[in-house]
This record gives C-alpha cells, structure tokens and sequence, in this order.
C-alpha cells in the first residue's frame, strides 16, 4: 500500500518571545530574552486519506501545531508542502478553503446570534461553491451529510445540544469542501453517549469523501479506536510516530508507555496497579538540557543528559510499516506496568 | 419508609460492619419552583454511604449527579431547592443543622473537592493560608502550627517543594498542582466524608493517574469515605467500590463497580459502557445511545428512558419503574430487567 502525502511538514518550529523582565526594561540592560518555544522541529507527513491522531499532554504544542496547518499561527522557521507545492504565507483563499478547522468547545464555537442556514450560506457565497440559486439545497446537503434534518436549517445554536453543535461545527467546516480536517479535542466536550456518535461521523466522513483528518485529542482510548496513525508529543516535538496497531501493541518511547499506563481502564483494578510518571510536564519555556523527557524518564542513562535524540526509524512488528521514535534506547527496557494487561496485574 | 430503607442499596451490604450508615440520602428530590410550577431535577433519589466506603455516581450532564453532591454539602445554587426527602449525616437530618453548626460540619466532617481548582481557590490568597484556614478554624491550631500542618499536607499530596509552595499564589502553580492544593485543603480537617466533583476531568490523563493515586492513598490513610462524582466510567472504574448510575435526575441502577461493569442491569447502564471506547478491546464496536435526554420540565409519563430504549414496551411509556433489588446489594429500576439481563449473560 503507497501512501500519497498530501501535506508535508519540515522543521516546523514556533517560538514566541516573551516580555523582558521589568527591571531589565528600567535599567535598559538586556540580559535574557526568554522565549518559549511552543514547536520545536516538527517534521511529519499527513497522507491522503487518513485519520492521524496527535496525542500529548497539555502544553506539548499540540494546539500550536493546529494552528499553524490552517494557518492562523504562522511558524517561525521551517516549511509546509501542501501537494508538493510549498504553501505560501499568507496563503491565498483558495488554499485556505483547503484546510479547515474544528474545535473543542460547541458551546463557544458558534456564534448564538447566527442561525445555521446563514452560517453555512455565507461561506458557500464567499467561496462561490454553488451557484446562489443552489445555496439552500446545499445546506440542506451538508445537513444531512453530518447527520441532522432540514428543519435545522433556520435554527439558532442554543437550540441544539452539545453533539448536534458538533455536528453543525464539522458542517461548517466542510461547507468549502476542505480536503483536510483538523480537528482540535472535538469530542472531549461532549458526553460519552454522544461521543460514539461524532466519532462515527469523522470516520464515515473519512471513508466517504476521502477526507484527511488531524485529530488532537488527549484521551487514547478514542484515538486508539478511530486513528490510523499516531504521533505522540512531548514538550514541542513528536517523540514517537507509529500505525496505531503497531503503537498500541508495541510502544517503544518511554513517555509513550507511561501515558499508556496512566489511562484509566475500563477493565483494571484499582490505578494503584500501574506504574507511574511522576511530575508534570516542565515549562517549554525551560526546556531541559538532553532529552527532554529525561527529567521524568524512569530508565534515562546517562547520556539522556546531554544528547538530544532525534526521531529516527526502529523496525516495526510484522503488523505494520515505519516506527519511528525519539530516544537514543534501543528497545528501552519495559517497566512495570506499561505493557502487561491490566487484568493480569496484581489486585491490591 | 421500611420500604425505602429495603430499597436503598448497600442498606444491606454493611461492608465495613458499620451499624449506621455515615451518609444517607433517603427519598431526595430538589427543583426549581417557579409559582405553583416545579421543576424537579433530582427526583427521589436514595442511597447510603458507609464509612470508608468509595461510592460513586455516574451520568450525562443534566443527570442531577453533581446538584445531588451539592445538596450533601449545602451548596445548592440560588434558586434550587429541596422540594423533600432528607439528607442524614450520622444519622441527623442536615436541613435540622442551624447555620453555624453546619459550618461547625463542614470541613472536620464533610469537606468538597471542585472540577475547575482555578475558580474554587482564591486567587488573591497564597495557598498555604487557603490550606491552613480550616485547622486554624475548626482545630483552633495555631498560625505557625497551621502553617506547618499546610507544608505538611502538601507534602502528603504530592506537591514538590512544598516549604516553598506554600507562599505561591494560585495561579503560579499548574493544573495538577492546584488540585493537588484542593485536596490538600479539603483534608486538611480530616474529614470523614470527602465530595468529590469530576475533580480530574480538567487534568491530563498523566496527571489524572498522579491525583487519583493520591487521593485513594489520602483516604486510606484518613479513613475517610468518598462520594465521586464523574462521567468518565473508566475513572469511576478505578477509584470505587459502589457506584449509582443516574439519569434524568433518578437512579436507574447502583450495586458494586464490579459487578455493573460485569453485568449491567439497567438498558442506560448497559448503553452507557456500550458507547464508552474501551482501550483493552479496542476493536469493539462503540454503540451510541440515540436520542437525546429527556427535557426536565417536561417529563414523560413513564420510565424517563424510554424514549431511548431499544427494549422499551407499551408499559414502560405510561407507569415509571420503581427502584427493585435485582440481585443481594443491586438495585435496578427496569421493568423488563429480569427477561433481558440474565444473570452471567454478556
């Protein structure tokens, strides 16, 4: 199977420099300008037709990255390659159209005062999609494309419930007929009951229109279910890129195998059972020395220290393609609890 | 009230040899009142809590979880009232406490733990004063033994740097430090009941791990019980011993973590686990729950589910199941609960 990349990134990285301490400002000696780096050399290839879950902790860039493939952040250095054609900055409308957005929060999302049938006409005019005389026929097509009925059409927001929100956001969002989603958390607002449902909608939007899609979403559970691949980020760079099989059954990061061992289970015994990552993510404004992830590595060496390891191939099981991962370990030496299964664990 | 009290689960299980329950909320049902218009939005709810015990309710927003909890601790918002039923802690009815030996209850007895850390402290207080008021308060403690006790308590959950931490102000510490600052505050009197409410869903699944643990510990060592309230049942999972499924403000279902998880009794309950991803069986089939919940001010007739239930008959539409003891210590409000859920039936 060959896989066709419909959007590339090299060396993305986003730095935002951060206001001189005020003291500085009063003696005019300017001695540190911190800068937080949110992104920090991300290469990574979106392929036509895939769901690829990108997964982290808060504060790992996952946003930023978001924001930097529909272009309302733009990078600091490095490069976006969208169908072999470098994407230019500020990208022209047409090239907007072509990546479109979904966020977290239905609730603040859409603007209350704007029914459906206007928030979705006024797009199809502004990118002249259809002619005007097809407009209503249009939405009531991306209505039903998402799962709702007609009569939707001249409501307001607030009229709708948290999942149907949702379901007019993803609308919106493939109103100018994007070929790539990016879908920031979409479903970590919504119940559990409703939940099944958006996620249903992503993958039938996948296989139907060949959709490429970007899912944030910190809960691994539901990127284990829906993703075809997965990128794990830690601290502004992509620690570990595996098949979602392939990551699952075998993670090779360690970071990715703690964040795996911290999900709580729906069959396990008490969380007590599983092995634990202590701390909590350091500052991207203070970025450790070294490997970044070394401060809470349970197996780092020495050399973790000093060597910044960078994404490099390891051979995957039989299951899958490329592996790649972060860490200078070969075959990092599993610790308790990350990769037994739960049920298996001792009951305390 | 002998019915109820036959009814109300784990009345029976008396796990931890308890004569008298700690907690017991008998018949409770709170509303809104707009003239001779009620609303009701937890209706006749009953359960008990034992000492030590971990007891947990689940359910959708809107499912009155969260308003129960905050009846238990009195702080139900403007406008919400208890139309009847009682809340019994040790026994005294709560609405019988006068204001100030409620305060007296709060704190050394009954302490709450918020979802948003951020909005439940004070951002103009360092946390170590926040954490020390309730010993000062309630052990008439002294400043410098308070802020001792505050160090130590930080310490106990976890804080690093705690003699340092002490002097920081809410909103230099992050997320899982400032709820790891609540649950340090809310132990610090040594409660006997610790209310919970979605205290992790704002954290990060490493950090989720980190709190829980810590909470569970603290518990332990306190030998205090815990009411949690969650809509993650994977969480609810691992941190419980008993649970209650709510829906449209009423019990449908409660027994042991286990044995729900194992084998659910109510059509909500089974829909419930269905449409949760499952990260050991990743290949299953997420089954959504149609429809939506029911709207609270215009409640059907019959059982609230029905509208949404794939097994509901024509009995179900025009009477509403009562809560029935379906197996010893588990209680399901089904009317057909016996014909679809056989005992070991997956």
């Amino acid at each position: 199977m060959t896989h066709v990349s419909v959007l590339q990134l090299s060396g993305i990285t986003k730095r935002y420099e951060m206001p001189a301490p005020v003291w500085e400002k009063v003696t005019k000696q300017r001695v540190s300008v911190p800068s937080l780096i949110a992104l920090d050399g991300i290469d990574i290839d979106l392929r036509r037709g895939e769901i690829l879950a990108l997964v982290g902790e808060s504060g790992s860039g996952k946003s930023t990255l978001a924001k930097v493939l529909v272009g309302s952040v733009t990078p600091t250095t490095g490069e976006l390659t969208y169908n072999g054609e470098p994407m230019p900055v500020p990208r022209g409308k047409d090239l907007t159209r072509r990546i479109q957005m979904v966020f977290q929060d239905p609730y603040s999302s859409l603007n209350p005062r704007i029914s459906v049938r206007s928030l979705l006409s006024e797009l199809l005019l502004l990118h002249r999609i259809v002619p005007r005389q097809q407009v209503r026929a249009e939405c009531v097509r991306l209505l039903n494309l998402v799962g709702l009925d007609e009569d939707a059409l001249d409501a307001y927001p607030s009229q709708f419930s948290g999942g149907q929100r949702q379901r007019i956001a993803i609308a919106r969002a493939l109103a100018v007929r994007p070929d790539i989603l990016i879908a920031d958390e979409p479903v970590s607002a919504l119940d559990v009951s409703v939940q099944a449902t958006i996620l249903d909608l992503f993958d039938s939007l996948r296989e139907e229109l060949g959709l490429t899609i970007l899912f944030i979403a910190h809960n691994l559970a539901v990127v284990q279910h829906l993703s075809q691949r997965v990128a794990v980020m830690y601290l502004g760079r992509i620690v570990e890129v595996a098949d979602t099989d392939e990551l699952f059954a075998r993670p090779q990061h360690p970071y990715t195998r703690s964040l795996i061992a911290s999900i709580p289970r729906m069959s396990g015994d008490s969380v007590n059972a599983a092995e634990l990552l202590e701390g909590e993510p350091p500052s991207p404004i203070d970025v450790p020395a070294g490997c970044r992830f070394h401060p809470r590595c349970p197996v780092a060496v020495d050399a973790c220290r000093s060597t910044d390891p960078a994404l490099r191939t390891v051979p995957a099981g039989a299951l899958s393609g490329a592996h790649e991962i972060a860490c200078i370990l070969d075959d990092p030496p599993p610790f308790v609890g990350a990769d037994t299964a739960p049920h298996e664990k001792e009951n305390r | 009230m002998s019915n109820a009290t036959a009814l109300r689960p784990h009345a029976e299980s008396g796990t931890f040899g308890n004569a008298e329950p700690l907690l017991t909320v008998s018949n409770l049902s709170l509303g809104v009142r707009r003239g001779s218009n009620e609303t009701k939005i937890v209706d006749d709810v009953s359960f008990d809590v034992n000492a030590k015990n971990r007891f947990g309710i689940v359910g959708e927003s809107g499912s009155g979880k969260s308003m129960t909890l905050r009846a238990i601790a009195g702080l139900l918002p403007r406008g919400v009232e208890i139309l009847s039923g009682q809340i019994a802690y040790r026994g005294r009815d709560l609405a019988a406490f006068s204001a100030s030996e409620r305060r007296a209850l709060m704190g050394p007895e009954i302490a709450m733990i918020f979802q948003e850390p951020m909005t439940a402290l004070n951002p103009v207080k360092r946390v170590g004063d926040q954490i020390a008021e309730g010993p000062r308060r309630h052990l008439e403690m002294s400043r410098k033994e308070a802020r001792e006790l505050a160090v130590d308590m930080m310490a106990k959950t976890g804080i690093p740097d705690p003699a340092r931490r002490v002097r920081a102000y809410p909103h230099e510490l992050s997320g899982g430090l400032r709820q790891r600052v609540m649950i340090a505050m809310a132990l610090s009197c040594r409660p006997k009941l610790l209310l919970c409410d979605e205290p992790t869903t704002a954290l990060d699944v490493t950090v989720q791990h980190q709190v829980l643990r810590q909470l569970e510990d603290l518990c332990d060592d306190f030998g205090a019980a815990l009411v949690f309230v969650t809509h993650d049942l994977a969480v609810v999972n691992q941190t419980c011993s008993d649970l209650a499924v709510m829906y449209a403000g009423r019990l449908v279902e409660s027994g042991p973590v286990k044995d729900i998880f194992r084998d659910p009794r109510h059509p909500y309950t089974r829909g419930l686990l269905d449409s949760a991803p499952d990260f050991d069986r990743p290949n299953r089939e997420l089954l959504a729950i149609p429809g939506f919940p029911v709207n609270l001010a215009d409640r059907p007739v019959g059982c609230s589910f029905a509208p949404r239930c794939s097994f509901a008959q024509k009995s179900c539409l025009t009477r509403s199941p009562s809560l029935e003891v379906v197996a010893p210590g588990r209680t399901a409000a089904c009317f057909r609960t016996e014909e679809l859920f056989q005992e070991g039936s997956e």
